[in-house]
């Protein structure tokens, strides 16, 4: 099948709520070294950038947050959300 | 009974792993690579200590994807007896044969170095009468701090679940031998509930030969290799 379309979805994957984040904690402790006020808390995730052929749908959608449960994060201790950035060609 | 050493790339305690089953305990042993699709005649599979596919998204994310993996499944729902030392266990616990999850390391350093370790009743196997109350074995690792929500929790400790535990922080004086990790009830080392599958954060194949730290690895090993001698006897 010939896609025309590509599609940028960016992935957010973060910790969650009640998981430990020492990196977080590290950056904020750095940034309040360095003379940032009011920090109240810092939490550290990741940023997926995806390119996909294919056209923004229920299916699209089902695949995405599919690989996002596999693969990219982990249940367990992880949250995640994407959006989506239709790139027409 | 033969033992199957998988190997990924970036897997690196894999040879140590093979030697210590071979040489030392006198189980041939052989390395696995990680695209086979059968695990042949293996009585006790290993996932070794590593770095597979570096780390990389999370530890042992990618790895448990590999098609091996799919055998590996199959063989523990048979009831096959696996083992998983460092990486294998963040392995284990991303392809869900284990429960909870390992992050980085509290201190966010690298711990490497001889820690202690309590051991507890976890079933015929893997008990006090076998090992003794306490293990020194060594841990070098990242991201070995052991997580599990509540429930599970409870669960491990109910059904005997917990194989091995550091020592805690502040308990014995050389804070060097203590919890590396900030790992949840200090667990270091736990199995499934079956009993097939444990996961390990030490490395016992680091202990099994005169010039090593200690010792205590050999114990570790013929506990896992009894595990391995009674679930083939029911399987066969």
């Amino acid at each position: 099948m010939f896609f025309s379309r590509s599609v940028k979805v960016t992935v957010f994957v973060t910790p969650k709520k009640n998981v430990l984040d020492p990196q977080g904690a590290a950056v904020a402790h750095a940034m309040t070294s360095l003379g940032f006020e009011n920090l109240k808390s810092a939490r550290m995730g990741k940023v997926i950038e995806l390119e996909i052929d294919g056209e923004p749908g229920e299916e699209f959608e089902a695949s995405v947050d599919r690989i996002c449960r596999d693969l990219l994060s982990n249940p367990v201790i992880e949250d995640y959300r994407w959006t989506l950035d239709e790139a027409g060609r | 009974m033969k033992a199957a050493v998988v190997q990924f790339p970036g897997s690196n305690c894999d040879r140590d792993s093979v030697r210590a089953f071979a040489d030392v305990l006198g189980c041939p042993a052989r390395l696995v690579w990680h695209k086979e699709t059968s695990l042949g005649d293996a009585g006790l599979v290993v996932l070794p200590g590593g770095f597979s596919f570096g780390d990389y998204l999370r530890c042992g994310a990618i790895a448990r994807f590999s098609p091996i993996l799919r055998a590996v499944s199959d063989y523990v729902a048979s009831g096959g007896v696996v083992l998983g030392i460092c990486n294998g266990f963040q392995i284990l616990c991303e392809a869900g044969l284990l429960p909870g999850a390992l992050l980085r390391n509290e201190c966010l350093e690298f711990r490497c170095g001889v820690v202690e370790l309590r051991v507890e009743d976890a079933g015929p196997c893997f008990n006090r009468r076998n090992l003794g109350e306490r293990l020194r074995l060594p841990v070098a690792h990242g991201e070995g701090n052991y997580v599990i929500d509540d429930a599970d929790r409870a669960a491990l400790r109910e059904n005997g679940q917990i194989l091995f535990r550091y020592a805690s922080r502040g308990t014995t004086g050389n804070p060097d031998l203590e919890n590396p990790n900030g790992s949840i009830d200090d667990i270091a080392a736990i199995r499934n509930r079956e009993g097939n599958v444990f996961g390990m954060m030490p490395h016992p194949e680091r202990a099994v030969e005169p010039f090593h730290p200690s010792l205590d690895g050999i114990a570790v090993f013929e506990a896992v290799l009894r595990a391995a001698k009674e679930a083939a006897g029911v399987r066969a």
